[in-house]
């Protein structure tokens, strides 16, 4: 029977729960306060990365890199996704050592994706990078794809399968119908047989309004981006025990980040960027690629984006209604799971059993802990 | 980070009469330009200029020294060659001189930054060759200098006219001034000229710079409806149609000198997320603003050009107004006792801004000069065309931050300065909804490129 399902965020993880809903006849509707991909879905930095996940994302991550391999099918676009692999760089025996520990811990838990690479070996895959760095952790066919792009490729496909979309509509109250919900955008009413929460940084209300607080925080991670500079950089670099992405695309751009964060305004609901961490970004740079010293840095901006206290998303049934579904709190690295988020929560709507393991990712770890009230 | 009263940026008319008067009333100023020399754009070089001849540059020009002169004043902190890359909502001052970057923690800012040239996207407007009248000028009064091979000046507007003049009489050959005011104009503003007479001396002033062209026998090639810069590598040839005449007319030339009006540079009030409005007269945006000038963003005015265009006198004006702003807001001097000044200021402003109405409707450039045809280019950074801006507009794009993220048009490094006003236009039209509703890019710092060497140096400053 097809339900009446409505999606309250259209971003990246509500617009795939719509594709795969949709797929399946139900009638969606996905409602976005301003417009598809306006914050932390439509300008991250766009790491299509295993390399490094929280454990209980690794099963997850490995899922969904596979459906990245076929994205034109399932999207209708490729995304502009690139292969061309991720690296970690220590900058010193400890960070080595971090490193080494962290295959260990991969490997422990039946995974061989990530792996550690020679001083020599991170020469020749990155001349460019400064000798110092003993070696790294990589992780090949990890790479990058176009945020905006991607996640209005889903959006569109979305729309091609019949979802509607109410963009500038922003939920104002939820009410118990039935076993549904009839849910308050200003003027305009929703009837919705199943609610999915996708509201990003804006999701806590929703949960608040469940009696379901959880506890998290909206922060903007910054990015920065170089004016066209020669080709000199194939795969994605990291840092170790200091925040840095880096990776240069292919019109010769250089788009620098990897978690120094900005400041949310959250009245005008917009991101600021703060000099000190871009300073500190751009030393961390300097220190890696010496030569990037007199490239120009034309653009900085920050992205609105629900953070959990660890670290990790909140993604499974709602713990005080059984009609309704969250998929948020992404922790600033959720833009590599948005296929496999999309089918996880069509398979819960659906009254059926996942395949994958997202009991860590439920929102009851909340209740009763340290984070509670 | 050191704090500072009051942060002034530009030293144009506007932040040099809002300086002298924040300084008059005790206030010490910390004035940014980014330029080496005061003056702004109006009375660039006037200190070094080899064109030491007063007529060539004309009176108004030279007007500009007793302005500049106040600037030499040991309570202003008067910083040439110094760039704003960063200014936030709470007054921290980003500031880029040489190879240092440095952050100033302000009380009250004063953007006083000016206007930017109208974008004039036609065919061929990308070829080496082809320049702003605004660069022509430029060229004339740091350096004195120009090409010897005759130019053609393509366009409307005051700057246009007093550009052809300023060339004439430094012995520069002019081939054509091609005059792109659409003729109903004349008609439409003749309503608006007794109002215009309340500034007479400006009007004459126009009226003279027309009559010294027409005398010099320069050839004034009125109602021109179509124009292409053409050649292989650089501007070889100019061609153009007038009124209704399909035939197209053309002239050799190595220099062409654009222009159709100045519009207000809003990159850093955009960037503070300040409230713009479209103002349908002068077809731009300006920073919404009360009667001191002052933003909707705390501690922040904007006085001059930057604010809608009003010209030279009038931004003095103005930034004496928001200098009296500046003194009011940090309790220096109260509203009461500025009242007198304050009235004597707001009318004299009224005087020489009654011409504004007429000289708009007058040099409104046409619908089709700021919408121009599918394969000209419109973002000249990323190489976006108008033709791919409404395929944007057809597929659902109703703003520019959309187009932006879809074909990169405005991301380039000159941040929208030269596409902004035609994307929003493009985008307003083609959806069939004004350009108010339509809106402008959302801008971010740096507001004019920093390297990564140059922000390492500002991480001392950022911790504190």
């Amino acid at each position: 029977m097809s339900a009446r399902i409505v999606i309250v965020g259209a971003g990246l993880h509500g617009c795939s729960a719509a594709v795969h809903l949709s797929a399946h006849g139900h009638r969606v509707t996905v409602i976005d306060k301003e417009y598809a991909g306006r914050h932390a879905s439509g300008v991250n930095a766009g790491g299509v990365r295993r390399l490094g996940r929280h454990p209980a994302e690794i099963p997850l991550a490995m899922a969904a890199w596979e459906r990245w391999q076929r994205m034109a099918e399932v999207v209708g676009d490729d995304c502009d996704f690139r292969p061309v692999g991720q690296i970690k760089v220590a900058e010193n025996g400890a960070d080595l050592e971090t490193l080494a520990e962290r295959e260990r811990q991969v490997r422990s838990l039946g995974f061989d994706h990530e792996y550690l690479i020679t001083r020599d070996e991170l020469r020749q895959r990155v001349p460019a990078l400064s000798p110092h760095c003993p070696g790294g952790l990589a992780c090949d066919g990890d790479g990058y794809a176009n945020p905006y792009r991607t996640v209005t490729a889903w959006r569109r496909q979305a729309q091609r399968q019949g979802v509607g979309f109410f963009e500038g509509v922003a939920v104002t109250g939820l009410e118990a119908h039935g076993s549904g919900w009839k849910i308050q955008a200003g003027r305009q009413r929703f009837s919705a047989d199943i609610l999915i929460n996708c509201a990003g940084a804006w999701a806590g209300t929703l949960c608040e309004w469940l009696g379901e607080p959880v506890p998290l925080a909206a922060e903007a991670p910054m990015l920065m981006i170089t004016e066209r500079l020669k080709p000199f950089l194939g795969p994605v670099i990291g840092a170790t025990s200091r925040p840095l992405s880096f990776k240069q695309f292919e019109n010769g751009t250089v788009l620098i980040g990897g978690g120094v964060r900005g400041e949310v305004d959250s009245r005008r609901q917009v991101a600021e960027t703060c000099l000190g961490g871009l300073a500190d970004n751009a030393d961390t740079v300097l220190s890696l690629f010496p030569f990037m010293h007199d490239a120009r840095i034309v653009r900085t901006w920050a992205g609105i984006e629900a953070v959990m206290p660890d670290q990790i998303p909140v993604l499974g049934p709602s713990s005080t209604s059984e009609s309704v579904i969250h998929s948020f709190g992404f922790s600033a690295h959720g833009f590599q799971l948005s296929p496999i988020t999309g089918e996880i929560v069509a398979d819960l709507a659906m009254g059926r059993e996942t395949s994958y393991p997202i009991q860590p990712f439920s929102i009851t770890r909340f209740k009763g802990s340290r984070y509670s009230g | 980070m050191t704090t500072h009263d009051l942060v002034i940026l530009g030293s144009g008319p506007a932040g040099m009469a809002a300086a002298a008067t924040a300084v008059a009333h005790g206030i010490t100023a910390l004035v940014v330009d980014e330029q080496p020399a005061p003056g702004g754009q109006i009375y660039r070089s006037i200190e070094s200029t080899p064109l030491k001849e007063r007529r060539i540059l004309g009176d108004d020009y030279w007007h500009g020294k007793e302005l500049v002169d106040g600037l030499d004043d040991p309570r202003i902190d008067y910083r040439p060659g110094t760039t704003l890359w960063q200014l936030t909502r709470r007054l921290e001052v980003g500031l880029l001189q040489g190879e240092q970057a440095s952050m100033v923690q302000a009380r009250h800012v004063i953007l006083a930054h000016g206007a930017l040239e109208r974008p004039f996207p036609i065919p061929g407007w990308t070829l080496p060759g082809v320049m702003t009248a605004g660069s022509g000028q430029i060229l004339l009064k740091s350096a004195g200098l120009a090409p010897s091979a005759p130019v053609v000046l393509a366009g409307c507007g005051p700057l246009l006219l007093l550009l052809a003049v300023q060339y004439l009489r430094a012995g520069i050959p002019i081939a054509a001034l091609l005059d792109t005011t659409p003729a109903g104009q004349y008609r439409d503003a003749l309503p608006l000229l007794p109002g215009a007479l309340r500034n007479a001396r400006t009007l004459l002033k126009g009226l003279g710079l027309l009559a010294e062209l027409r005398r010099a026998g320069v050839r004034h090639v009125r109602h021109v409806t179509a124009l292409e810069a053409e050649g292989e590598d650089r501007l070889e040839r100019v061609r153009w149609q007038c009124g209704n005449d399909p035939e197209w007319h053309c002239l050799t030339t190595p220099l062409l000198l654009l222009h159709q009006g100045v519009v207000p540079n809003t990159q850093v009030t955009r960037a503070l997320d300040c409230a713009h409005d479209w103002d349908e007269r002068q077809l731009a945006w300006q920073p919404r603003r009360d009667a001191w000038l002052a933003t909707d963003v705390e501690g922040i005015a904007v006085a001059g050009d930057a604010g809608g265009i009003v010209g030279a006198k009038a931004s003095a004006m103005q930034g004496r107004l928001a200098g009296l702003g500046a003194a009011i807001a940090l309790g220096r001097v109260s509203e009461d006792k500025t009242r007198e000044e304050v009235k004597r200021l707001r009318r004299d402003l009224a005087r020489e801004t009654a011409i504004r109405p007429f000289l708009d409707v007058l040099y409104r450039p046409a619908a089709h000069w700021r919408l121009p045809g599918d394969d000209t280019l419109v973002c000249r950074c990323e190489e976006v065309t108008a033709g791919e801006v409404r395929r944007m507009a057809k597929q659902g794009c109703r703003g520019p931050n959309q187009t932006k993220s879809f074909t990169r048009c405005g991301m380039g490094p000159c941040q929208g300065r030269m596409c902004g006003l035609t994307v929003s236009e493009l985008l307003a039209d083609a959806n069939g909804q004004s350009v108010a509703e339509t809106g402008y890019y959302r801008l971010r710092p740096p507001f004019k490129p920093i390297t990564l060497g140059q922000l390492a140096t500002a991480a001392e400053d950022a911790s504190e």
